[in-house]
């Protein structure tokens, strides 16, 4: 007679494994698996995340270690919340977020559009086209810083060419008004890519007998792009909108080695300025409370957009 | 011949006596940058007589402050030694974070006396002027300029200069002429190529545009205090003449710079005078050997001067380090021993030969040394007009906040110098205040 599998395992464990492991409920055993992750999770994003909070209401400078910290109450928020930086850093994340979201969104979109068409070539271009996204932010940041080189830039020099205009008479990341186009730029045509994926699974996950159905009821191309495309793929659009949010609102190296927030301030992104008020300042206190104002800002508007989310895929 | 005797003997001395100690894996911090390189060749020599191994941890400029003092804060034990920038000096005191020499010095016989007193002041004291000593001065350097010699000394752009300024193309005397030499090669066409006036410091994110604009403050009567009234800094910071060497800084940078460069420091200057791009370069004196040695600029193709005299005197701004032994370290036995050597004169004169600026006054008043090499004397001449920045513990905050409101008017064009000096001098009142010290 021929034994089961899980007799045979059974058989297999060491007595004394099982004999102990007999004594235990399942809620035990599953605790015993998850608590290494809980502890983990406890000691990685909980308690910083508590320490950091407490942080914020103090005065707290960790290249003080001599000098007492003090309670400060709501202190360090208040002075947040009145300074003209910061609004200034909040202005110049909005404008750089509102920007390549909406370009990434488009060229993406337009792009996973064509590529889902059937074409000779079509791998190749798809794999042509992911390559920005493959590389580093920093090797990003610093390719273009010589593409917008104004001397020998080849950005410039395009640009020259179809304006007519000297390439070396402007500056993209020299001049506080050219600057904070060059970094929504850069990051569109590293970051399209990945929208364009998106999109393209989007595109890919439409049943083709939506389609069919249409061609029958005689409906046009555009009438089937608004009412079939457009409502299919809007789920995926949205969670790529949404994961590019989150990673644009802590956009920190590609634009650090473009402009390193210049010039002026005019490309100071809010965690540009965090990092600096932070481990360049090391006003620890007050930058915690900046971090924590950020952390719900990013936690509430995630929230609410989920909730849409989820009522756009309902539907 | 005699110096290479010396050297050996000293070497067997050192062996001698290190050897009773137990050999350790020193690791030094330091700055990726040139000099570094000429430390870990000189090292070997420590290695070879002490028993102890060296490794280096080199960072780049831009993040070399960041890293260090995260090191430094959060009580790390990566360094031993640690070169640390002059700025320092006052945290690195007040923090604990630096072991006081005094002691070590006096058992040694390693006087303070030795060094060039500029170097002493700005790398070794805490408070300053004061003798308490964290550091031995390690790398003696200074803002000054490179210019290239032979375009200043084409016949035809020498007439038309003279034509146009009534004196001859040569090395400045005042920030003026500097600002006029840069105009003037400013979109010039040398040899087919576009050229311009100079590269200067721009940098933003770490201390580039303040280490720049200081030679021109300073010479024209910017002070970081009332000499009379200590951290009293209205009608210093933003005096008229502070105001006045502001404006000839963003002066210089619309009319006299390469297009783009807004964000410019010490290697962005170097790549653009080595690749031909300007006239003349603003840079630490660090880079002259290698300026010197260059295969397309270097050698009498290239001349170097000190920062020229503006109305309020001439004065440069100081860079270079001290070397510390870091508290933090388990090792500062042998630490100290790499300090010893490093102060001897024989060891001294090798560092000065493979490329670092020593410090000690027995290799730079050697009557030999002023011919040594091609910028030795500007190096001498500039080192006598240093100042430096501040180098309280709240240092860094008061970089940060110069570097924002110089790149705010300079760079971005926003607002007046009345305005952004007004704006230096409330930043740096309200971090005294913080530091208890208004």
């Amino acid at each position: 007679m021929t034994q089961s599998p899980i007799k045979k395992v059974a058989q297999a464990t060491p007595e004394p494994v099982a004999r102990r492991l007999r004594g235990l409920s399942d809620r035990s055993i599953a605790w015993i698996f998850v608590a290494p992750t809980i502890f983990l999770l406890l000691a990685v994003n909980i308690f910083p995340l508590i320490r950091t909070i407490w942080l914020s209401f103090t005065n707290y400078r960790v290249n003080r270690p001599n000098n007492e910290v003090d309670w400060v109450g709501l202190s360090n928020y208040e002075q947040i919340l009145n300074d003209p930086d910061i609004w200034n850093t909040m202005q110049a994340t909005a404008h750089f977020l509102f920007w390549t979201l909406l370009l990434q969104v488009l060229i993406g979109f337009a792009l996973a559009y064509l590529i889902n068409k059937k074409f000779k070539g079509n791998n190749m271009w798809t794999t042509i086209i992911v390559l920005p996204m493959m590389l580093s932010p920093a090797v990003v940041g610093n390719f273009w810083t010589f593409l917008y080189q104004p001397q020998i830039g080849l950005f410039n020099y395009a640009v020259g060419f179809v304006t007519g205009a000297d390439p070396a008479s402007f500056s993209m990341i020299g001049d506080v008004h050219l600057a904070p186009w060059a970094i929504v730029i850069a990051d569109t045509w590293m970051w399209t890519p990945f929208v364009m994926l998106i999109c393209l699974a989007g595109l890919r996950s439409i049943p083709e007998s939506l389609y069919e159905a249409a061609e029958c009821d005689r409906a046009s191309q555009w009438r089937q792009f608004w009412t079939i495309t457009i409502p299919m793929v809007l789920p995926f659009l949205m969670l790529a909108v949404l994961f590019r949010g989150i990673e644009n609102f802590k956009m920190f190296d590609l634009v650090v080695q473009l402009t390193g927030g210049g010039p002026g301030s005019v490309t100071e992104l809010t965690s540009i300025n965090l990092k600096r008020e932070a481990f360049e300042k090391w006003r620890t206190g007050y930058s915690s409370a900046y971090a924590v104002i950020l952390f719900v800002t990013v936690f509430g508007l995630a929230s609410i957009y989920v909730k849409a989310l989820n009522k756009v895929k309902q539907r | 011949m005699n110096k290479k005797l010396t050297y050996v003997a000293a070497s067997f001395a050192m062996t001698a006596a290190a050897g009773a100690a137990q050999a350790e894996d020193l690791t030094l911090c330091w700055a990726a940058w040139d000099p570094a390189n000429a430390l870990t060749e000189l090292s070997k020599d420590f290695e070879q007589q002490s028993g102890h191994n060296m490794s280096f941890e080199f960072v780049p400029w831009p993040n070399f402050a960041a890293r260090m003092l995260n090191e430094l804060n959060s009580g790390g034990r990566l360094c031993d030694l640690m070169i640390g920038d002059s700025q320092w000096i006052g945290g690195g005191a007040e923090n604990g974070h630096y072991v006081k020499l005094n002691d070590f010095f006096d058992a040694n016989g390693i006087s303070m006396d030795d060094f060039i007193p500029a170097t002493v002041t700005g790398y070794a004291e805490w408070p300053k002027g004061t003798p308490n000593y964290y550091a031995l001065p390690a790398f003696g350097d200074v803002v000054g300029w490179t210019y290239r010699r032979d375009w200043f000394e084409r016949p035809e752009l020498q007439a038309e200069f003279k034509e146009t300024y009534g004196r001859d193309l040569d090395v400045p005397n005042t920030l003026e002429e500097l600002k006029d030499i840069a105009q003037f090669f400013q979109g010039r066409e040398i040899d087919g190529k576009t050229v311009y006036g100079a590269a200067i410091y721009t940098e933003r994110g770490s201390e580039g545009i303040t280490m720049g604009a200081m030679n021109a403050l300073y010479n024209y009567g910017f002070e970081y205090e009332n000499p009379e009234k200590p951290y009293d800094l209205e009608g210093y910071v933003n005096s008229p003449g502070a105001v006045a060497g502001l404006e000839y800084y963003k002066e210089l940078y619309d009319t006299g710079t390469p297009p783009g460069s807004s964000n410019w420091y010490m290697s962005e200057n170097i790549d653009a005078y080595k690749s031909g791009q300007v006239a003349m370069q603003m840079n630490f004196a660090f880079i002259w050997p290698g300026v010197n040695a260059d295969s397309n600029v270097g050698g009498e193709r290239s001349g170097y001067f000190p920062n020229p005299a503006g109305p309020a005197g001439q004065f440069a701004q100081l860079g270079g380090q001290g070397i510390s032994v870091v508290a933090h370290s388990d090792k500062q036995a042998a630490a100290l021993e790499y300090i010893r050597w490093f102060a001897q004169p024989e060891v001294q004169a090798r560092w000065w030969e493979l490329g670092g600026y020593s410090a000690l006054r027995s290799v730079v008043e050697d009557p030999e040394f002023a011919n040594s090499q091609p910028y030795a004397q500007t190096f001498l001449d500039s080192m006598a007009i240093v100042k430096d920045f501040w180098a309280e513990p709240a240092y860094a905050e008061l970089l940060l906040a110069m570097q924002a409101r110089l790149h705010n008017y300079v760079i971005a064009g926003s607002g007046t110098a009345q305005e952004a000096l007004d704006g230096v001098v409330k930043d740096w009142t309200e971090i005294f205040e913080y530091e208890g010290k208004l």
